[in-house]
């Protein structure tokens, strides 16, 4: 017996996976989820071994539900039509039904689930989430998970990013959020022409910097609103320089 | 502005080479007319490079300033005139410096029209040169910008087109009936009605067509059904038309996609039931059209707020009343509204 949950916004949406699924004993539906955040907390109460997953959803996308949970399940992607999002799975090789799909197209997807449950290929997934995190909408924000409440930051909102072990420190004026992504992550995700990668453990928010000094040899600080110091390297301030037009 | 010909390598060599001659050839006309070696050179280097900035002049006033075909004869006035006083500077500055020379005073006054007609003739042809060359720069550039203009349109209207087919809503309208024909197909009958009539009424209206509010609104009430078996109980709507507003008249289909936006903006941005209100009324004989859906402050981006679908509303109106004034938007609380006036003046 395996355990399914089905996230999608719109209940009839959820409705026609349910009666696909009927075909599936094997496959035991453990719950229906409305957003990202009961997706969430479904997911991690449930433990289910596959989820059907839309992604326009309110509030938190798909693909932003999915970064939020530290061992994704295996998922099959349910989208009417997302320009952006098929990109990202024909890319990846990741499997989609595309609204309105059929029974035996379902099937197949089961089918191809079952399949791949042998060698799991989790790399794919978080390959996806890197292409899906470069979309227009996405790289606007930031979403984060603060103990068992889902925050969204805008873009705007954030004055630096700070590497710490294997986690990025995203410093705002309500504190700092931890998420457990790369530099190289936010740098590729977060436009480049307000967040500049201002040293190889910084990224900075070059809306948010009032000066920049000189620092010891070679080096450069810039002050931030906040009186926050964020260390510049030599090729950072290349960089900084450019996007700032000196 | 246009690049002068000289900015251009190949004009550049062309003009000094033949500068080059002229300067030689006037040299070495005088030297066989028996005048010293040196006094030939000189009197060529001076008449001829006062000759070459008087051509510089002239190249550079055509370009910031192309002549028309009908102020040629104004051209050629400026020729003549700018040669008379080319011919004047040249003649005193000629006379001061090589006057030391034997017989040379005797020999200039000689030489005086035909140093009048030379100038006349290579100051016309570097004129005319000059002439060419920008118009033919210009048309170039009309060329391209045609070029890029009918690119423009060409992708405007595929992007038209697809607004008009609106693929999210037709898949996800198709999944809802696709899941109600198992469930509830009576439903799922009402439905497919509802999506062939809202299309249809897309497909027909042209967007130059004004229509009364009366007809826009049942057109959006298609709209708004659809949208409510989607979203279920998530989506609410509230609708406060005035008496008089109904029989006011509005571009075809400008409301609906002021609509998709708020339902879209609110459905997307909050959890739980989202309430769309529309209300009209008249004000100043403007039809006004406020819309409201609840939204997130914490959460949008003030990006978002108005970039969503409005950008293409504006410029419609733009285009229709030449004003930018018709379309607002108000956030307060949480609440985002969308202020639409339409003036009561219909173009013919």
């Amino acid at each position: 017996m395996s355990k399914v949950i089905i996230i999608d916004d719109e209940h009839l949406a959820r409705s026609i996976v349910k009666e696909y699924l009927q075909k599936h004993p094997q496959l035991e539906l453990v719950a229906e989820c409305g957003d990202g955040f009961e997706g969430v907390k479904a997911i991690q109460q449930h433990q289910p071994d596959l989820i059907f997953l839309d992604i326009q959803m309110p509030k938190i996308n798909g693909f932003e539900m999915l970064e939020l949970i530290e061992q994704p399940p295996a998922v099959i992607f349910t989208t009417a039509f997302d320009e952006y999002a098929i990109k990202a799975f024909e890319s990846h090789a990741i499997d989609y039904l595309l609204k309105p799909f059929n029974q035996e197209r379902f099937d197949k997807a089961i089918a191809r689930w079952a399949d791949q449950k042998a060698k799991p290929a989790e790399a794919n997934t978080q390959d996806l989430l890197e292409t899906a995190a470069q979309s227009p909408s996405q790289s606007s924000r930031i979403v984060v998970k603060n103990g068992s409440k889902i925050k969204i930051i805008p873009a705007h909102d954030i004055f630096y990013l700070e590497a710490a072990d294997d986690y990025v420190k995203i410093h705002t004026a309500e504190g700092y959020f931890l998420k457990n992504k790369t530099m190289n992550h936010f740098e590729q995700s977060l436009d480049g022409q307000q967040f500049v990668r201002s040293h190889r453990s910084y990224i900075v928010n070059v809306q948010q910097i009032t000066r920049i000094d000189p620092y010891e040899k070679d080096n450069h600080v810039a002050i931030l609103r906040t009186g926050a110091k964020v260390p510049v390297s030599r090729g950072g301030f290349g960089k900084l320089k450019a996007v700032l037009g000196l | 502005m246009q690049a002068s010909p000289l900015s251009t390598r190949r004009f550049l060599i062309i003009f000094s080479i033949a500068w080059l001659s002229l300067m030689t050839d006037h040299a070495v006309l005088l030297y066989q007319f028996d005048m010293v070696w040196q006094a030939a050179i000189l009197d060529s280097l001076i008449s001829n490079s006062l000759l070459l900035l008087t051509c510089l002049l002239v190249l550079n006033t055509i370009r910031y300033y192309v002549p028309t075909v009908n102020q040629y004869v104004n051209v050629l006035i400026m020729c003549f005139v700018l040669t008379i006083l080319w011919f004047l500077l040249s003649k005193w500055l000629l006379r001061i410096t090589l006057d030391d020379y034997e017989n040379y005073s005797y020999f200039l006054k000689r030489s005086l029209f035909i140093r009048a007609s030379i100038g006349f003739l290579v100051l016309g042809i570097v004129t005319t040169t000059g002439i060419m060359w920008f118009n033919w720069q210009e048309q170039q550039k009309n060329e391209q910008r045609k070029a890029d203009a009918e690119k423009l349109a060409k992708e405007a209207e595929l992007f038209k087109l697809r607004q008009q087919l609106q693929p999210h809503f037709l898949f996800n309208s198709l999944n809802s009936i696709n899941a109600l024909i198992g469930i509830r197909p009576e439903e799922a009958r009402k439905m497919v009605q509802q999506l062939s009539d809202f299309l249809r009424g897309t497909i027909k209206k042209e967007e130059t067509q004004w229509v009364t509010l009366q007809e826009e609104m049942q057109y959006l009430q298609l709209y708004l059904e659809i949208e409510q078996v989607r979203f279920g109980n998530r989506l609410a709507t509230a609708i406060k038309n005035d008496d008089t507003s109904l029989q006011m008249k509005l571009p075809a289909l400008l409301l609906q996609p002021i609509v998709e936006n708020a339902i879209k903006f609110g459905l997307y941005d909050t959890i739980g039931q989202t309430v769309i209100e529309i209300e009209t009324s008249v004000l100043h004989n403007e039809l006004v059209i406020k819309v409201c859906n609840p939204y997130d402050p914490e959460t949008s981006s003030p990006k978002q707020g108005t970039g969503f679908g409005l950008k293409s509303v504006q410029r419609r109106l733009y285009l229709l009343f030449a004003r930018n004034d018709l379309l607002a938007t108000e956030t307060k609380d949480n609440t985002f509204t969308t202020i639409v006036k339409i003036p009561q003046v219909q173009p013919i």
